[in-house]
């Protein structure tokens, strides 16, 4: 048996792949739904109540998939470059981190539309930073950026943690380690009242579109992806590949750090260290399951979101663990990967 | 004559595409069999068969009379086959003998038993004149080596029958010719061979008999001694192929002047006080044996690579200090060395290979935005103008075949009518009638005005094309000698660096 390399990849496979790999994502984490005691398909059927049932529950679906959606374009953006960044989670931290620094008092002052932009801003530059020095460290120095931007996600957990007990600690938070707030007036308006779904789901939707506008129809997108393609034909053709590569950090680093600031200005209003389940690593199971297009990513990012709402409702009816959830994702990075496989070669014997 | 191997009404079909078409030949005790072909008419396929790498939809392959199972390369090695393949399946990082030894032992064993594998290899080197050393790593060796190292391999399996897939695809002339010598002496043996080829005057001088593929199908079987290199050349392409002449024109003013241009890396100098110089409206021919400096030579010219000391001009200009894009906006045509690595982007487009290069220029972009349509009907131009076959604007170059993937690469160049053509092996790995179009637009480049420095390893190609020729070893470069006074012997003389003994031998000739 060998594998042979399709002469043209067909759109429908292309379509199909992620549609498979969930379906045996979810094959699979059955045999561990029913270890855990409970019949896998009420399993199912109840995470999809949990998720779409009631129109609060769709909502909170929603709510979930967005910042999803922009951890998946950080890694989707970079991962077209062959630049790895599996720091997103980090990225995403200190995004958090610098939306509520400065959204508490330095931006408070501003008229909101300016002030809510500012905490935008100041998210997507901290995680652009953030991601900079591997990418520096990976055009300069040949530094592994697996290695660095993975690692550095454990750093950024701990000075999270040491600013939301120190310097940013709430004073009034009667000792909860959490860190001050953005001001009242800076918080991202509501879609729906009464519901945890804001502006920026559309912010997000918007960031999709123009990131596919990036990749798909400017020069700056080509040199990106043939540099990711094959850089010695890119540098070949004159495309300068450290600039190219340190441009595409700062994007995907600055798409993390926003989806920190979002999630901080639209839900919480303010930072802990268990502020995000692991969007940033879930936006790499995300971008992959897209395919690594830009319009998927929200597709996916829904997809993610359900599963990580729906295993709550789960749990709250089955008594099965919530962390079937993360298995579930996990698993369908990995039945993806086998899924591309076969997109993109066939078995002969 | 009785036959040790037997292909009988071998079909192959990949969807649509027939690989193989009732393809039989057969080859006898101490034989050298050459299958000619021209790329993609069938010859890998069919080998591949035979080793059991593909499975025939119909067909036998009989060794020394018995039927081999399909699928299975362990039975065809089990047999007593080898194969060498065109790319080399050896692992850089391990020596010469763990790569031989390397799956002809038993997994069980924890320590490998050199002892005696040594002896072998080395009886094995000295029996059929194969030389080198067993503990040399695999990366440091050259592409000869490396290919002897190959055919170690199989013999060390005690192979009977060998199979070469394109074994001259990575050598120069000299190294091809010792590669041939080392062959016959193996028939002497009592080995018998298939070689793969797509290059007449290599079949006519090494092989006994010729089968010749065409489309798939075996197009007609000579005896070597029997037939010509044009009537292959007829058989082999359907039709009469001829390369273009050249022809005499007087040169123009100097374009590129390289003035002791040495260049530095990893602490070798891989150009060593180069000099030449390149005319308007001539094609200078740097000749020499594979990795003498010649992809230095050309990362300089495409603007990779930095002079560390000398000067290299391109008109009044620092060609020397010129990025990628820099060479590009001064008129530089560049055809790289490796077409799939550093030509094209396989998974892009050929509008977008085709415009990749000069994607800022306000033809193809404006504020930043790609224009998809000028860039489009400017891949259109180049697939009509060019000649370029399966390709529209939107097909993967990835698709394309070699030819017409040099064609593209050609073609995008040539249209900007360059001052300067940097043709590094432009026709390397090409069949005849693609080789016959390449030449066909250097030369007219050349008429045009354009100066072409031509860096190839096949000599008729540097005879057929340059008006001047210097030859590059390790690193430095010869004085130039005109075509006319050019023969293979002086230039063979010239490639192995004895540069006084060619000089001397063309004084005598003259005399």
């Amino acid at each position: 048996m060998r594998l042979e390399r399709r002469p043209q990849p067909s759109l429908a496979m292309a379509v199909a792949a992620p549609f498979a790999a969930v379906l045996a994502s979810l094959a699979l984490c059955a045999g561990l739904i029913a270890m855990a005691g409970v019949n896998p398909l009420e399993a199912y059927a109840e995470m999809l109540r949990g998720a779409f049932g009631s129109r609060l529950s769709i909502t909170e679906t929603l709510a979930r998939a967005t910042p999803l959606i922009l951890t998946g374009l950080a890694a989707t953006v970079a991962f077209r470059a062959r630049l790895w960044n599996i720091g997103g989670e980090g990225q995403f931290y200190v995004g958090a981190l610098a939306a509520a620094w400065l959204g508490s008092e330095a931006l408070a002052g501003l008229p909101p539309a300016l002030g809510i932009l500012g905490v935008m801003i100041a998210g997507m530059i901290a995680g652009a930073l953030l991601l900079l020095v591997p990418a520096f460290l990976r055009v300069r120095f040949g530094v592994d950026e697996v290695v660095t931007t993975l690692l550095a996600n454990f750093i950024v957990m701990l000075f999270v943690g040491m600013m939301v007990e120190g310097p940013l600690k709430d004073p009034l938070a009667f000792g909860w380690p959490q860190s001050v707030p953005v001001a009242n007036e800076l918080m991202l308006p509501k879609l729906i009242e009464r519901t945890r779904l804001h502006v920026g789901l559309l912010i997000a939707l918007a960031v999709a579109g123009l990131v596919w506008l990036m990749l798909a129809r400017t020069v700056f997108g080509a040199r990106a992806r043939a540099a990711g393609l094959s850089a010695g034909a890119a540098e070949f053709a004159g495309v300068p590949l450290a600039r190219t590569l340190l441009g595409v950090a700062l994007i995907s680093g600055a798409l993390a750090g926003l989806a920190g600031a979002i999630e901080v200005a639209g839900v919480k209003g303010y930072v802990t260290t268990d502020l995000s389940p692991g969007y940033g690593y879930s936006g790499i199971v995300v971008a992959m399951l897209a395919g690594l297009q830009p319009l998927g990513v929200a597709v996916a990012a829904v997809f993610v979101a359900v599963v990580f709402v729906g295993a709550d409702a789960m749990s709250r009816a089955l008594g099965a663990p919530t962390f079937i959830a993360d298995v579930i994702v996990a698993v369908s990075l990995l039945t993806m990967l086998v899924a591309l496989l076969f997109a993109t070669y066939r078995v002969r014997k | 004559m009785t036959p040790v191997l037997e292909l009988d009404g071998i079909t192959k079909r990949f969807g649509a595409l027939t690989a193989n078409e009732d393809v039989s030949l057969s080859l006898g005790q101490g034989e050298i069999l050459a299958l000619l072909g021209e790329n993609g008419a069938g010859k890998t396929t069919l080998m591949n068969i035979l080793f059991g790498h593909y499975t025939a939809d119909a067909g036998e392959v009989r060794v020394f009379g018995a039927p081999l199972p399909p699928g299975r390369p362990r039975a065809a090695i089990e047999a007593g086959v080898g194969m060498v393949h065109q790319h080399f399946t050896l692992a850089g990082n391990l020596t010469v003998l763990e790569n031989v030894v390397i799956g002809a032992e038993p997994l069980s064993r924890l320590m490998s038993a050199t002892g005696p594998a040594r002896r072998r290899l080395r009886e094995l080197s000295e029996r059929f004149g194969l030389a080198v050393d067993p503990d040399a790593r695999v990366g440091d060796l050259s592409v000869g080596e490396r290919q002897r190292v190959e055919i170690l391999k199989a013999l060390y399996r005690e192979a009977r029958i060998l199979i070469l897939d394109e074994p001259t695809a990575v050598l120069a002339r000299p190294e091809a010719e010792r590669l041939f010598q080392t062959l016959r002496g193996m028939t002497a043996e009592g080995l018998s061979l298939i070689f793969i080829s797509h290059k007449l005057h290599e079949v006519m001088a090494a092989s006994d008999r010729v089968v010749v593929l065409r489309r798939g199908r075996v197009a007609a079987e000579r005896r070597t001694a029997e037939t010509s290199a044009p009537e292959l050349a007829e058989l082999m392409v359907g039709r009469r192929v001829a390369r273009p002449v050249r022809e005499a024109q007087p040169p123009g003013a100097p374009v590129c002047i390289a003035s002791a241009v040495t260049v530095t890396e990893g602490g070798r100098d891989l150009l060593d006080e180069a000099d030449f110089t390149v005319h308007a409206g001539e094609i200078l021919g740097i000749v020499g044996v594979a990795g003498n400096g010649q992809a230095t030579l050309g990362r300089l010219l495409s603007g990779l690579a930095r002079p560390a000391r000398g000067r290299i001009t391109l008109g009044t200009d620092d060609l020397g200090r010129m990025t990628p894009s820099d060479c590009v906006a001064a008129g530089v045509g560049r055809i790289p060395e490796d077409r799939h690595a550093e030509g094209v982007v396989g998974e892009m487009t050929v509008w977008e290979n085709a415009t990749l290069e000069r994607l800022s220029s306000p033809a193809f972009s404006r504020r930043g935005f790609v224009r998809r349509a000028a860039a489009r009907a400017y891949a259109a131009d180049l697939i009509r103008r060019f000649d370029i076959r399966g390709a529209e604007p939107d097909t993967r170059a990835r698709l394309l075949s070699g030819g017409n993937m040099q064609k593209l690469i050609l073609g995008r160049n040539l249209a900007q009518g360059p001052r300067l053509i940097l043709a590094n092996q432009p026709t390397r790995g090409l069949d005849e009638g693609a080789v016959a179009a390449v030449h066909a637009e250097l030369l007219a480049a050349r008429g045009a005005g354009a100066a072409v420095l031509l860096i190839s390893e096949d000599l008729d190609e540097v005879l057929g094309l340059a008006d001047r020729i210097q030859a590059i070893v390790k690193g430095r470069l010869s004085r130039p000698i005109p075509a006319e006074q050019a023969d293979a012997r002086r230039i063979g003389l010239m490639m192995a660096g004895a540069w006084d003994e060619a000089e001397r031998s063309a004084a005598e000739a003259t005399a």
